[in-house]
C-alpha cells in the first residue's frame, strides 16, 4: 500500500509567519545591523537584500542542561591510537572540545552571534522605517494602487457575463461549414418536398405514387433522416467554439512624484564631493520610489550655466565654469512649468552644492526658491557638502558659504525647506534620516 | 562495511528487469522500485509497517519542515524562524546539506523526500524511512507506549489552530511570552516513568466525586480532640512544620518531576488559554520523548534495512551496478563516524554507531566466533538475525541496547575509549580502552551517555509555600558535582518564574547527602522593587 503525493505545488513560505515573528523578536539588533552596513556600503548596494549578523543574545532559547564541564564525569570517545587504561591527559584549555561528546547543546546552539539574509523588502522596510515625507499624508490618501480592467484579447475560458458573442458564434460558423452541419432551411425544404409528394400519393386513386416518385420519396426520406442525425451530432454552439473577453488589471499610478535632482558641478565640486551628493541623491531616489508608484528623476547641472542632462552626464562628465546658482533654479521653474503640472505631480528637490555662489545671484536664488519653486515643491532639500577639514574650519570661525547664508533665512520659516550639511558618506544616513524624520514635520509644523 | 555485496557474476544480470537506468526518477519509477522494496521488506524480512504515504518536496519545502522540528504542520513561533533562516543561510552557503527526507511518526507513516533527489536516493530514502524508520515506530515498546501515531497530525492541527486562535485574540506578545518559557521547560514537561492516560473527563469526574464521598465517609471529628503530643514547644513547631509539609506535598502530588505539568495544574495566575499552551508543549516533548530515547536503534534499524532491502535488489539484479556504486557512496557518508581528534568530531554519529551495531549482531546470529559465544550465549550462531534484531528493536531504548548488545568487537572496530574526568585531578585519566579489562567498563559508559534521565538534569518540584507568599521550591539533584549551565539555568528560572507569577527558588542538592549545595532565586517584578 503506498499512495505517493506530490506537494511540490503546495504553497511555499510555509515559515513566512515564523520568519516574521523572528524578525519582531530580533528587530531592534536587526535595525541598528542594517544601520551599520548603510553606513559603510554604496548606497546602490541597498537595492539587493544584505546579510547581516546579529548578537544572538536575545535569541537564546534557554533550558536547564548540564554545564559543560565541572564534576566527575566520564564519556566514551572513538578512534583510539595510543591510548592504554591509566594514562594521564593533559586537561584540554578552553572550550570543552573533545569533552563536547555528550553535553553539546542539543541544536549546537552555542554561537554568539547569529547571521543571516534580509530580503530586499525587508532590508528596505527597516531601511524607511520611522522615516516619512513630510506632506506625505496629503497625497498619501490617494496612494492605495488602484487598478483598470484593460482587454487583454480573448481566452478559452472565462465567465459566462465575459462571453464575446461575436467571436464565439464566428468559431460556430466555421465549425458548422466546415463539418457540413445541415442549415434549418435545408431540412425545411427536404421536409417540404417530402410532404409535398406525399400529398400527391393521397390524391392518386391507389394512394401511390409513380415508381420514380417513390424511388424519390425514399431518398428524400433518408437525406432527412441523415440531415437531421448530422444536425443532432454537430452542435449549433460548441464548447471549442466559446470565446470570452479577457481583461487585464492594470495599475493605476495615480501617486507619481519628480524629484529635481540640482548639482554644482564647478571645478570647486571635487570628485569626492559629487560622489557624496551621488549618494544622497540615490537614497532619496530609493526612498521615494518606495514610495511612489512611479518617480520620474530630471537631472540639472549648472556651472555658470545650467542644463537638464542625463545621468551620466550629471555625475560623470566634467565642466569648468563659474557658479551661478540661479540659472540652475531658472531650469528647474522651466522643466516644472513644461512637463509637471503640481495637480499631477508630487514634487521633489535635492540640491548639492559646495556653497560656493556668484556674489550677487544670492539675492535672486532666494527669491526664486520663495516665489516659484518653494509653493510647488512637496520638500525641497539642500545639501551642502564640505571638505572634512574645511568642516572644522567652518565649525570653528562659524564661517558660512555664500549659498547658506542666503539660504538660512528661508529654511527657518518654511517647514518645506531644509539645509543640511554632509562631510562624509557616514553623514549621509544620519542627514538623510533628519531630514526626512517623522517627527521633524510635527515638530517645525 | 563488511562485503555484503556479492560478486557480480553471482547476480542475475539482465538489463530488462532493472527498475530505472537513469539518474531522474518519475512517479511511475517511483511507484515500481517502492513495490521492489516493499516485497523485500514485508515477504523477506517480515517488517511490520504501517501503511505508507511518500510526499515530494522541494527543497525549500525541506527547509520549512526542518525548521519546524520536523513536522508537516506546527504552529508559529519564532524560534522556527531561526532556525529556517540558520538552515537557509548554512544550506545556501553549501556549509550543510539539506536532509534527504524526513520520517513522522503517524499513521499513515508520513515521509517526505526531495524532487531533487536522483532515483537512487529515493530509493535509498523508501527503504530507510519508509520500511527502517516505520517499523521502529510501529514495534518499539517507547512508541508503542507514549505516543499516538493515529492522533498526532490532528493534534498538531488542533495546536495550530488552537495557537493562531489565541494570537488574535491575545496578541502575539502574550502567546509569544507563554510559548517562550514553555519551550524553556520542554525537556522537563514529560512525564518519564508514567506514561501518559488518555484523558478522559467523565473518569476524571467520577474520581473526583469518589475523593469527595471518601472524606465524608471517613470524616471523625473524635480526631480533632486527641490531645497534642507531650513535647516540647520547638518539637511540636518542628512537627506542625513537617506535617504541613507533608500535607502540601500530597495536595500538589509533590515532588513532580514533570515541571510544565505542575506550572499547567498550579499556576495560581495563569489564564485557561494559557495553561492549554503549556499543555500543548507539553503533549509535543512527549511525543518527541521516545524519539530523543532511541536515536541510535531508530537509524540503526533504518540503516540496517536500507543497507539489506538496497544489496536484494541488487542481487536480484533490479538495480545496476552503477546505482549500487551510488548507493554506498551515500551509505558510506551517511555512517560514518569521526574519531575524536578530527576537527569534524561532534560526538558518536547515532548512524554509525547504530549501524554498527545492527550488523554485527547480524553476524553473532550467523558466524558468532568464540568470543560472541561467551558473551551473547543466547543469541550468538542462532541463525535468525532478521528475528534477532526485531527482538532488540522491539523491546530496547538506547541505553539498554547498548548495554546489552554492544560486543567487543564494536568496541574494538571504533576504538573507543573511556575518559574519566575528575574535578579533583588536575589531568584527565584513559579509565577503560577496548581491551579484555576495559569492554564492559567502556560498555557502561557509553550506555550512560546514552540514557537520557542521566543526560537530562533532575529537576523536581518539590515544595509550595501556599500559606506565606506562594514560593515555588525546584530542586535539581545533582550528581557527581555535576552542576547546571548557570547563565541558563537562570533565564530558564526567570520562565518558570513568569508561569508561576511568584518567587521560585532554585536549590541544587546534593544526590549523595541531600545536602543543599546552592541556591538560586527568582522575584518577580512587582515584588522586586519592595
Amino acid at each position: 500500500m503506498l499512495y505517493i503525493v506530490d506537494r511540490r505545488k503546495n504553497p511555499t513560505g510555509k515559515s513566512l509567519g515564523n520568519r516574521q515573528r523572528f524578525m519582531r523578536r530580533a528587530k531592534a539588533q536587526i535595525k541598528k545591523a542594517v544601520e551599520n552596513t548603510i553606513r559603510s556600503r554604496g548606497i546602490t548596494d541597498t537595492t539587493n537584500g544584505d546579510q547581516i549578523t546579529i548578537p544572538g543574545k536575545t535569541l537564546k532559547e534557554p533550558g536547564f542542561h548540564h554545564a559543560g564541564r565541572g564534576g566527575n564525569r566520564n564519556y566514551v570517545l572513538p578512534g583510539n591510537k595510543k591510548f592504554v587504561q591509566g594514562d594521564r591527559i593533559a586537561r584540554p584549555q578552553g572550550g570543552d572540545s573533545g569533552a563536547g561528546g555528550s553535553q553539546a547543546s542539543p541544536d549546537g546552539d552555542g554561537e554568539d552571534e547569529f547571521q543571516f539574509t534580509l530580503t530586499r523588502d525587508e532590508f528596505l522596510d527597516i531601511f524607511f522605517e520611522d522615516l516619512e515625507l513630510p506632506d506625505l499624508l496629503k497625497k498619501s490618501l490617494k496612494q492605495t494602487t488602484a487598478f483598470r480592467n484593460a482587454r487583454a484579447g480573448f481566452s478559452v475560458e472565462g465567465t459566462p457575463s465575459n462571453l464575446s458573442l461575436v467571436r464565439t458564434m464566428r468559431n460556430s460558423l466555421a465549425r458548422r461549414i466546415g463539418l457540413r452541419r445541415p442549415k434549418t432551411a435545408e431540412v425545411r425544404e427536404l421536409e417540404e418536398k417530402i410532404s409535398a409528394l406525399q400529398a400527391k400519393a393521397e390524391k392518386r386513386p391507389n394512394g401511390k405514387l409513380t415508381k420514380a416518385d417513390d424511388t424519390k420519396l425514399h431518398t428524400l426520406l433518408a437525406d432527412l433522416e441523415e440531415a437531421k442525425r448530422r444536425m443532432k451530432a454537430i452542435p449549433f454552439i460548441d464548447p471549442i467554439d466559446t470565446r470570452y473577453n479577457q481583461f487585464q488589471q492594470i495599475p493605476d499610478p495615480n501617486t507619481q512624484a519628480v524629484m529635481f535632482c540640482l548639482m554644482d558641478v564647478s571645478g570647486s565640486m571635487s570628485e569626492q564631493m559629487k560622489e557624496l551628493a551621488k549618494r544622497f541623491f540615490m537614497l532619496l531616489h530609493l526612498f521615494l520610489h518606495r514610495k511612489y508608484e512611479h518617480v520620474e528623476v530630471v537631472f540639472i547641472r549648472h556651472t555658470s550655466r545650467a542644463a537638464e542632462v542625463d545621468e551620466d552626464t550629471f555625475f560623470y562628465s566634467r565642466e569648468t565654469g563659474g557658479t551661478i546658482v540661479s540659472t540652475a533654479l531658472e531650469e528647474m521653474k522651466k522643466v516644472l512649468k513644461d512637463r509637471y503640472p503640481t495637480d499631477q505631480w508630487n514634487i521633489y528637490a535635492a540640491q548639492a552644492s559646495d556653497g560656493d555662489n556668484y556674489s550677487n545671484d544670492g539675492s535672486k536664488c532666494t527669491a526664486l526658491l520663495a516665489e516659484d519653486l518653494l509653493p510647488k515643491c512637496q520638500y525641497y532639500a539642500y545639501i551642502e557638502i564640505t571638505d572634512e577639514r574645511e568642516a572644522e574650519i567652518f565649525s570653528a570661525a562659524e564661517g558660512e558659504t555664500a549659498l547658506w547664508k542666503a539660504y538660512a533665512p528661508l529654511a527657518s520659516n518654511n517647514p518645506r525647506f531644509a539645509l543640511k550639511r554632509v562631510t562624509k558618506a557616514a553623514d549621509i544616513f544620519p542627514v538623510f534620516r533628519e531630514l526626512f524624520a517623522k517627527n521633524r514635520a510635527e515638530a517645525k509644523v | 562495511m563488511n562485503s555484503k555485496t556479492k560478486s557480480a557474476d553471482t547476480r542475475n544480470t539482465d538489463d530488462s528487469k532493472l527498475l530505472f537506468t537513469s539518474a531522474d526518477w518519475d512517479f511511475e519509477t517511483l511507484k515500481a522500485t517502492y513495490d521492489a522494496i516493499e516485497d523485500i521488506a514485508i515477504n523477506e524480512m517480515k517488517l511490520d509497517v504501517y501503511p505508507n504515504q511518500v510526499e515530494v518536496i522541494t527543497s525549500e519545502q525541506m527547509l520549512d519542515a526542518y525548521s519546524s522540528i520536523g513536522m508537516p504542520l506546527m504552529y508559529h513561533h519564532w524560534s522556527f524562524g531561526k532556525r529556517f533562516v540558520r538552515d537557509d543561510v548554512m544550506y545556501r552557503k553549501g556549509y550543510q546539506g539539506l536532509a534527504y527526507e524526513i520520517v513522522i511518526n503517524s499513521n499513515p507513516c508520513i515521509s517526505y523526500v526531495m524532487e531533487e533527489n536522483t532515483i537512487v536516493m529515493q530509493t535509498l530514502v523508501m527503504a530507510h524511512a519508509a520500511f527502517g524508520h516505520n517499523h521502529f515506530f510501529k514495534n518499539n515498546y517507547l512508541f508503542k507506549q507514549w505516543t499516538d501515531a493515529e492522533g498526532i497530525l490532528d493534534y498538531l492541527q488542533f495546536a495550530k489552530r488552537y495557537i493562531a486562535k489565541c494570537e488574535d485574540r491575545y496578541g502575539f506578545d502574550a502567546v509569544e511570552r507563554i510559548l517562550d518559557a514553555a519551550h524553556a521547560l520542554m525537556d522537563q514537561g514529560v512525564n518519564r516513568y508514567s506514561h501518559p492516560e488518555k484523558p478522559n473527563l467523565a473518569a476524571e469526574l467520577q474520581r473526583e466525586r469518589e475523593r469527595a464521598k471518601y472524606e465524608d465517609e471517613t470524616y471523625n471529628d473524635l480526631w480533632r480532640t486527641l490531645p497534642q503530643p507531650d513535647q516540647g514547644d520547638q518539637d511540636i513547631d518542628e512537627l506542625k512544620r513537617k506535617m504541613r509539609i507533608e500535607e502540601r506535598r500530597a495536595q500538589f502530588g509533590l515532588p513532580e518531576e514533570n515541571l510544565l505539568y505542575f506550572l499547567e495544574k498550579n499556576a495560581p495566575s495563569l489564564q485557561a488559554w494559557e495553561r492549554e499552551l503549556l499543555r500543548i508543549v507539553r503533549n509535543i516533548g512527549q511525543y518527541f520523548y521516545p524519539q530523543k530515547q532511541t536515536k541510535v536503534m531508530n537509524e540503526g534499524c533504518a540503516c540496517y534495512v536500507h543497507y539489506a532491502i538496497m544489496n536484494s535488489l541488487y542481487d536480484k539484479g533490479l538495480i545496476s551496478e552503477g546505482a549500487m556504486m551510488e548507493f554506498i557512496d551515500y551509505h558510506s557518508r551517511v555512517v560514518f563516524q569521526a574519531e575524536y581528534d578530527d576537527p569534524r568530531y561532534s560526538g558518536f554519529n547515532p548512524y554509525a554507531l547504530g549501524f554498527a551495531m545492527m550488523q554485527d549482531i547480524h553476524r553473532i546470529c550467523v558466524d558468532p566466533t568464540e568470543e560472541d559465544h561467551k558473551w551473547f550465549p543466547d543469541i550468538a550462531g542462532n541463525n535468525e538475525p532478521i528475528e534477532t534484531l526485531k527482538e532488540a528493536w522491539a523491546h530496547y531504548r538506547d541505553e539498554s541496547f547498548i548495554l546489552q548488545f554492544l560486543s567487543p568487537k564494536v568496541m574494538r572496530d571504533m576504538r573507543m575509549f573511556m575518559i574519566d574526568d575528575q574535578s579533583t585531578s588536575p589531568h584527565l585519566e584513559v579509565g577503560a580502552i577496548h581491551n579484555d579489562n576495559g569492554y564492559r567498563k567502556v560498555r557502561r559508559s557509553l550506555a550512560r551517555m546514552h540514557d537520557i534521565s542521566v543526560r537530562d538534569p533532575d529537576m523536581q518540584v518539590v515544595d509550595v509555600d501556599i500559606r506565606g507568599n506562594r514560593q515555588l521550591y525546584i530542586q535539581h539533584t545533582e550528581h557527581e558535582g555535576i552542576r547546571l549551565e548557570k547563565s541558563e539555568a537562570e533565564m530558564t528560572l526567570g520562565y518558570i518564574g513568569q508561569l508561576w507569577g511568584y518567587g521560585v527558588t532554585l536549590q541544587a542538592v546534593d544526590y549523595e547527602n541531600g545536602e543543599i549545595l546552592h541556591e538560586m532565586n527568582y522575584k518577580p517584578e512587582d515584588l522586586a522593587g519592595n
